[in-house]
């Protein structure tokens, strides 16, 4: 039997402001110039400074894209408002707890009875070197724990820091030192695995980041933007690029405006995405579908929060999926593209930017906060050739018929200075022409032709995620898929193989592909992040499942774990 | 701009062969005969020209003329207008829209396009009620005026967009009279020709629901003096001005929204080095 994949997990825990984030950041950068993979996940308060942020960081041989089942260390700065966490943070029995006494007490329903724990006086320290900081003596109390090399941090911290002048580098060293120096007497029950010294060109990105460069790389060269928690990243990302390929980005009164500014760039020939989360979109689907009637290319992506209204702005679900699918009035088909994994969100952003401007229609992508504040050690990922290339129009003579039917459903666009390609891009139900219309007949055409564009269109190979055999699968989306992924391996360690069906593609779901992928399935468990089972529902729609479908899915922003998907899958197999 | 002038430009050749729905009698007909005029007093090429709108009766005009446009959504033409400017700063992009879609629904983007202050155009015919709808008060109807959905009348101040516009930022602010064509036309010319976010006010009367505004003719008067580029003095002119004085009230200087920049970075590998560790 192989073994599960070896990883170790910390938490480090601390007041807002007080560089939890921070440090979870440089032990992260440490431990992959030190060989190894990680991931960095945020979990935070809703306030800037004096809330409760926790770095969740996983450190592992092999690249990673989800948490474990449970924390090895949990290392807080203080303890200013831990409990607010709860199951959050799940401890394995025989974690390591390090936390400064000063600065309150473990909450007791965090921390198994079992655990270790230890002191890390930061306060104390402090006042007696003032010039240190916390968080960097938290930073070497990990890196000690997780045994990065000293010279690795200490580059790591250098980089970061060095241009703050040598009398803040030199406290920040000391500061590191003597974290180190206080866990000297501990270690971790599980031992970090050994790292490996040749990974190839890796990137350390988030999602967000991934799906501005994905942005780019899919040609779009203007932006319009509304800050929003989680998706502001993004916006921020491609401010300064875009105005250095020439292209812009305007920050719009609100999102009305953002999705009807992008929608006037591109109807002007330029490629054009926004980005938001769950109230933007809910502000936007009037114009989405006006972009949908009028055959604008756009992008829209939503980086799910909790929902509904405010919600849990900093923390993750995947509740949006009936918006985005369903949230158009009229019949009014578009594209709806969830990424997986982190380099994902580049492949997929570049997709739908590219699927976007060939069947000139909106594209709403799914990301959530998990992945697009996750940061990460990703393969460098492949140029690919989706880069969006409208079929324009180039009349001449004779009227021009700008929604003209043809046999793809996508028709050519006169992009505005092409001389005899006038027309007026319309909400209103118009005819070939675009002129307004209250026509059954025009209204049928119109609307058959949309939705054959969409159907028609072969999305090949990159509408599902398909891994695995068995006569069991496990069906689920967006950035649960590399939590199934990892749950598949554990199965198959216990002896039960399953399959993987993650669909990137959500809109128009693809009956006859999702047929072919449950041949001889007999068994399935769904798997979803959302209070309402909007998934099952949304596969129940369209796809016929096995009489034995069950469901595991819960609300944000407790991630669904692993070892949860694996226990189903035992217990499916023991049924 | 690489604007390709054109002569002997016709207003017909700015209009195009679809029919208005508009009611017989409507001002928004001579609005339309206004663009027209305008367009060809500029002359440049109806390709080269967009004009966008929202929804109402007045957002029906650009499929009446025969350059490129786009019918959007109730409110939003201000930010499609900026989309398309921002992104095609090559291309004249003048919007159209009336009391409702500009001053309610769309107020918000009203204010923030008069302080971005891109170079695009806003005509907005006003009406002082909701047409399309069948008579409902919009922010500019009187506090009396009697509908089926304010009895007795809103009871509310109307909406004084002129000031609203010279408050938030806007570079030019006109007031026309679509009972003029010909001056109408003149001055929608002279508001595309100057730069940033230009503001024009048309008074366009409806005559099914408000025929009382056929008086309006008989109002309408010029200006008493010439237009101003202090935006103090303009304001307390606006402020007291009665409502009915045709022609450029402010004629500001401020730059407008910013160019975009020529590309620096012609391969996007020199952004992958950021994530390279």
């Amino acid at each position: 039997m192989a073994d599960d994949p070896v990883s170790v997990s910390v938490a480090l825990l601390g007041s807002g402001g007080a560089g939890v984030l921070t440090t979870g950041q440089l032990l992260l950068e440490a431990l992959c110039r030190a060989g190894w993979n990680g991931l960095l996940t945020r979990s935070v308060g809703p306030q800037i400074r004096g809330g409760e942020a926790a770095a969740l960081l996983r450190l592992s041989a092999q690249p990673v894209e989800c948490h474990s089942g449970g924390f090895d260390l949990l290392l807080a700065i203080d303890w200013h408002n831990a409990d607010r966490f709860g199951s959050e943070i799940a401890l394995h029995p025989d974690a390591l707890v390090i936390g400064d006494p000063s600065g309150g007490a473990a909450p007791a329903a965090m921390v198994p009875s079992s655990a270790r724990r230890g002191d890390l006086r930061c306060a104390e320290l402090c006042k007696l070197h003032p010039e240190w900081r916390a968080n960097m003596i938290a930073l070497g109390a990990a890196a000690r724990l997780l045994a990065i090399p000293d010279e690795v941090l200490e580059r790591v911290i250098d980089d970061r820091f060095g241009h703050k002048g040598e009398a803040a580098m030199a406290a920040n060293l000391a500061a590191r030192r003597a974290g180190a120096e206080a866990v000297a007497g501990f270690a971790l029950a599980r031992s970090p695995p050994p790292a490996q010294a040749n990974h190839g060109k890796r990137w350390l990105i988030t999602g967000n980041e991934a799906v501005g460069l994905g942005a780019l790389r899919g040609g779009v060269r203007f932006a319009a933007a509304y800050p929003i928690t989680p998706a502001s990243e993004i916006l921020e990302w491609l401010a300064p690029k875009l105005a250095q390929v020439g292209g812009s980005l305007v920050q719009a009164e609100d999102e009305l405006a953002s999705v009807n500014m992008i929608i006037g760039a591109s109807y002007g020939g330029t490629p054009s995405l926004t980005a938001t989360s769950g109230p933007g979109l809910s502000l936007m689907v009037e114009s989405i579908g006006l972009a949908t009637a009028a055959e604008v290319p756009i992008v829209v992506v939503d980086v799910m929060r909790g929902g509904p209204s405010t919600g849990i702005p900093t923390k993750s679900e995947q509740a949006d999926l009936n918006i985005a699918v369903y949230g158009l009035h009229g019949d009014a088909p578009h594209l709806v593209i969830a990424p997986q994994t982190i380099p994902d969100c580049l492949l997929s952003t570049q997709w739908a930017a590219f699927l976007a401007e060939a069947l000139q229609t909106p594209v709403i992508v799914l990301s959530d906060q998990f992945l697009g504040q996750a940061q990460g050690a990703i393969a460098r990922p492949a140029d690919i050739a989706f880069v969006g290339r409208r079929l324009r129009a180039e009349p001449a003579g004779g009227a021009y018929r700008r929604y003209a039917l043809t046999g793809t459903g996508v028709s050519p666009m006169a992009i505005p200075g092409t001389a005899g390609g006038q027309y007026t891009a319309d909400g209103l139900t118009h005819t070939e022409r675009g002129v307004p219309t209250s026509s059954a007949h025009d209204h049928a055409a119109q609307l058959d032709k949309r939705r054959d564009k969409l159907e028609q269109y072969d999305y090949g190979q990159l509408w599902a995620t398909l891994e695995g055999e068995g006569d069991t699968a496990v069906l689920t989306w967006g950035s649960l898929t590399g939590v199934a992924r990892e749950a598949l391996t554990l199965a198959a360690n216990r002896g039960v193989r399953a399959r993987l069906i993650a669909p990137r593609l959500l809109a128009p779901a693809r009956p006859a592909a999702m047929r072919a992928a449950l041949a001889g399935v007999r068994r399935v468990v769904v798997v979803e992040q959302s209070h309402g089972a909007q998934f099952h529902k949304y596969l129940r729609a369209h796809y016929d499942l096995p009489a034995d479908t069950r469901v595991l899915q819960r609300p944000g922003p407790l991630t669904i774990r692993p070892t949860e998907i694996c226990d189903a899958l035992l217990a499916e197999r023991a049924a | 701009m690489n604007a390709t002038i054109t002569p002997a430009c016709k207003p017909g050749d700015y209009k195009s062969d679809v029919k208005p729905i508009w009611c017989p009698g409507c001002g928004d007909y001579h609005v339309l005969l206004a663009f027209t005029r305008a367009l060809a007093e500029l002359g440049r090429p109806a390709q080269e020209i967009v004009l966008v709108s929202g929804i109402g009766c007045s957002s029906r005009i650009p499929a009446y003329m025969s350059c490129y446009g786009f019918h959007g959504i109730h409110g939003r033409s201000l930010a499609v207008a900026a989309g398309v400017k921002i992104a095609r700063p090559d291309l004249t992009v003048v919007v159209a829209s009336g009391d409702g879609d500009g001053y309610s629904i769309g107020g918000n983007h009203f204010i923030h396009a008069c302080r971005r202050n891109v170079d695009i155009t806003y005509i907005v015919m006003d009406n002082r009620i909701y047409g399309m709808t069948k008579g409902q008060p919009s922010p500019t109807t009187e506090p009396d005026f009697d509908t089926a959905l304010a009895p007795g009348g809103t009871g509310l101040r109307p909406f004084n967009p002129l000031v609203i516009a010279l408050a938030s930022g806007a570079n030019y602010v006109a007031r026309a009279f679509a009972g003029n064509p010909q001056q109408a036309g003149a001055l929608i010319a002279d508001a595309i020709r100057h730069p940033g976010f230009s503001f024009v006010e048309v008074l366009s009367p409806c005559v099914t629901y408000r025929p009382d505004q056929k008086a309006w003719k008989e109002r309408v008067h010029p200006p008493p003096v010439e237009a101003t580029d202090d935006p103090a003095r303009a304001a307390r002119r606006l402020m007291t001005d009665d409502g009915f004085n045709i022609g450029v009230l402010y004629r500001g200087n401020r730059a407008p929204y910013g160019p975009r920049a020529a590309a620096v970075v012609h391969d996007l590998a020199q952004f992958e080095s950021e994530f390279e560790f």
